[in-house]
């Protein structure tokens, strides 16, 4: 492989953000295949395209995704992306490494692969990106028995699970969202590599409303920390904010010229339900009112946290917009406790009841919010055993379309008859 | 004994997951985890997290490509070792995070980040423009309508001063998907660059046979537009589809269902801006990203009109958004006739929905604000 002419890549160099050009420049020189990915994006810079041909069905014996196919549709000028395919690593909960394991990862792709990768990839996997088919097996060899390590999830299959750090550097979380996210990974391996679903399926669990992860624009089932109990107020911190002793939103506007910080405008002012107030010099809260938003947790942390009843919202089938557009995911359980002392038994009966349901009435390739659309959310509900609440809807229905059931309305059977009998034509 | 090519099956070993997350925390965080009590950004891009144990942690997050060799990434371990005890962690949002357990390291680390070029830019917290997500675009996707890398590197050359600062009213999240499957998930982001194809997609009729089931090819349009047809091909009748051009909205679905059916051009292809989406549930509801700019064109290497347009909003958001109040709720509070005369952006036909639900989004009142657009 040698080195090719790149112009339009080159002029990438130059500027203060890290450059992928001069990154991939510096790998190329010990992977020389590299030049050969250099090559292929220059002539899509300039032809303004894309120079992969479409798809590539391939894989590791027993599993149904972890590896995306892909190949070149200019092989013979660029010999070293001829197959370009992926490979998906189910990462660590909240992206934590240690160097180790890290420089073995490495050592494994060098031997194996381009040398570029993907940290990380949009549902939360390590991707390696760009490896040809004969070293797919060696690679999961090394993978599975060197690294104790295995792939993630592509195509119809529970895509790779994904957490926000939590309880780990957070003061926010209120579950512990890495041990779900790998004790729910660990459950359902099969899932994960045997496809056998309508569509991708996503769990993606984050600790706050704040919600780091973005489940509830990204999750089929999304589990969003929240608290049942009132906000624990120190009233000595909050006049520490009050005095300007205490950065605001924990000095994440420190750049910008804001004047003293005022409590009434940038906390009760902003508070969406109105449910806070100053009585002197004391915060008060009327938590029957309060939504659990973050804002005033967010603008004071070491003045207001979560309450001591922890737990987390279910919401079920966010998506992004192929086909019908993007959805975010709907409230269906608006507390469940997530606890490992019973091993997520309460999730995980959920999860199941959904996936029960997806898997008899979902059409191919329809994510479970689509199916949530076509047959309805009462129905949903219904099917998912739960009452009916006010929080599952922003407002109620303005149509008077209701779908009423035969036995609700205590039967249908009339005789026109006997009908016309009373009331002539 | 490695892979065995003739016993594939022979010692094999699935199902092992990811490796437990526990053994990779640093101590300082694996003994304190679950006790944390508050954390402060000291500057930006360094946090410290302080623990009911007394304990404290910085943090100093830094900026990539996320599309890194593994030279970059072995040099990240490099300073994770000589700083952080051989831990390291990166974001959702495509950053790296060095952990340190005392202030007296921080200085040091960052001293060493910042002899190394450009490669590590410390910031990426609060009121900033956060490290874009994206996608793979040109260098490995097989739909893009546009580049990934590229176009980030340079909105992010453009607006470096807003990554490792802390100016803005809130956090500007960026995103960019390079198609509408939208792995990017841009579709709730303060700004988010989406590529976008204008073309129907060709018939190739010698191919299609091979390579298509046609009837997922036809349920794939979810419109209808692609219906069952015939052609002939080196003299016989064989069974195809055509495609109603004038209903297709362009959405590349029956390409993912059938490679038989290119759409992507160099001209057709280009970047779509949508703006004022957010996940949080911080005061307002999650928003979706709305279409402000139906199409700008691809012109690599450094696709200026995009770059132009970026800064232009930000800028107006940075000077006229209250604190805390990100880029849509500004706009839903000014409303959106006043965002598009304050950010001179010309209002076209294209930004009123005309798909399902488009009537959400039509304006059933009589309030509204007497802009330039009204003659």
């Amino acid at each position: 492989m040698s080195k090719h002419d790149t112009p339009l890549l080159d002029e990438l160099e130059s500027g203060p953000w890290p450059s992928f050009v001069t990154d991939m420049k510096r790998q190329a020189e010990k992977k020389p295949e590299v030049w050969d990915i250099l090559g292929q994006l220059e002539l899509s810079f300039k032809d303004k395209i894309t120079h992969w041909k479409h798809g590539g069905i391939v894989g590791v014996f027993g599993y149904g995704g972890g590896i995306v196919g892909r190949y070149s549709d200019v092989p013979d000028k660029f010999p070293g992306v001829e197959h370009f395919h992926t490979v998906r690593i189910n990462q660590p909960a909240s992206k934590y490494y240690s160097t180790e394991n890290l420089r073995a990862l490495m050592d494994l792709w060098e031997k194996y692969g381009s040398g570029m990768t993907n940290m990380h990839g949009s549902t939360g996997d390590m991707v390696l990106l760009g490896t040809r088919t004969e070293n797919l097996e060696p690679l999961f060899w090394d993978l599975t028995h060197d690294l104790k390590q295995d792939l993630g999830g592509s195509g119809s299959n529970l895509r790779t699970p994904s957490c926000c750090l939590g309880k780990s550097r957070c003061e926010w979380a209120c579950y512990d969202t890495q041990e779900t996210c790998y004790h729910l990974t660990m459950h359902y391996q099969d899932e994960i590599h045997r496809p056998a679903f309508p569509y991708k399926f996503k769990f993606k669990f984050s600790g706050c409303p704040n919600d780091c992860v973005a489940s509830i624009a990204r999750s089929d089932i999304a589990v969003i920390g929240t608290w049942k109990d009132d906000i624990r107020i120190d009233q000595a911190a909050v006049k520490e904010y009050v005095a300007g002793n205490y950065p605001s939103n924990a000095g994440a506007h420190a750049g910008g010229d804001w004047g003293a910080f005022d409590i009434e405008k940038e906390v009760i002012g902003l508070c969406p339900t109105g449910c806070m107030s100053m009585n002197g010099d004391e915060l008060v809260i009327d938590n029957a009112e309060c939504t659990r938003c973050m804002h005033c947790l967010n603008v004071m942390p070491r003045a207001l946290r979560p309450g001591k009843e922890q737990g987390a919202s279910i919401c079920v089938g966010a998506k992004a917009p192929i086909l019908d557009g993007a959805q975010f995911a709907t409230l269906i359980v608006p507390f469940m406790k997530v606890s490992a002392d019973n091993e997520f038994e309460e999730l995980i009966d959920f999860i199941e009841k959904v996936w029960d349901w997806w898997m008899e009435v979902g059409k191919n390739r329809e994510r479970v919010g689509e199916t949530m659309q076509r047959i309805g959310l009462p129905t949903f509900i219904n099917v998912m055993e739960l009452d009916p609440l006010p929080q599952h809807v922003k407002e109620p229905r303005s149509n008077p379309y209701v779908f009423w059931k035969e036995e609700e309305v205590g039967g249908w059977d009339r005789d026109i008859k006997e009908f016309r009998k009373r009331n002539a034509m | 004994m490695g892979y065995d090519p003739k016993n594939p099956m022979v010692g094999r070993i699935t199902d092992l997951g990811p490796p437990k997350y526990d053994k990779f925390l640093p101590p300082v965080i694996l003994n304190n985890k679950g006790k944390w009590l508050y954390h402060e950004i000291l500057e930006p891009g360094v946090l410290v997290h302080v623990s009911e144990t007394g304990d404290e942690v910085y943090t100093i997050r830094v900026g990539s490509a996320r599309l890194i060799s593994i030279e970059h990434i072995r040099e990240m371990c490099d300073i994770a070792d000589k700083h952080c005890d051989g831990y390291l962690r990166f974001t959702t949002r495509n950053n790296a995070e060095f952990m340190v357990d005392a202030k007296d390291k921080v200085a040091p680390l960052l001293e060493d980040l910042k002899s190394r070029g450009n490669k590590f830019p410390v910031g990426g917290t609060g009121a900033c423009v956060t490290n874009p997500v994206h996608t793979q675009g040109w260098v490995h996707c097989h739909t893009p309508a546009t580049d990934a890398s590229g176009p980030v590197k340079a909105v992010m050359d453009d607006l470096f001063e807003y990554f490792g600062s802390m100016t803005l009213p809130a956090q500007v999240r960026i995103a960019l998907a390079c198609c509408l499957n939208m792995c990017g998930a841009v579709h709730a982001s303060d700004i988010a660059i989406l590529g976008v194809h204008r073309m129907p997609p060709m018939i190739d009729h010698e191919r299609i046979s091979g390579v298509c089931e046609l009837p997922l090819a036809i349920a794939a349009c979810p419109l209808g537009a692609v219906k069952p047809a015939k052609a002939e091909v080196n003299g016989e009748e064989i069974k195809t589809v055509k495609v109603n051009a004038e209903r297709c909205m362009f959405c590349g679905n029956c390409y993912t269902m059938c490679p038989a059916m290119p759409l992507a051009d160099p001209d057709g292809d280009g970047i779509a801006i949508l703006v004022g989406g957010k996940v949080s549930n911080s005061r307002s509801a999650p928003k979706f990203s709305k279409m402000v700019i139906p199409f700008l064109p691809n012109t690599p290497p450094r696709w200026p009109e995009t770059t132009e347009v970026i800064r232009k909003i930000l800028v107006v958001y940075a000077k006229n958004a209250n604190k805390y109040e990100r880029l849509g709720e500004w706009a839903e509070r000014i409303g959106w006739e006043k965002w598009f005369e304050m950010c001179e952006i010309p209002f076209t036909d294209k930004s009123i929905d005309d798909y399902r639900l488009a009537y959400d989004t039509w304006r059933t009142t009589t309030q509204f604000k007497y802009t330039s657009h009204i003659k």
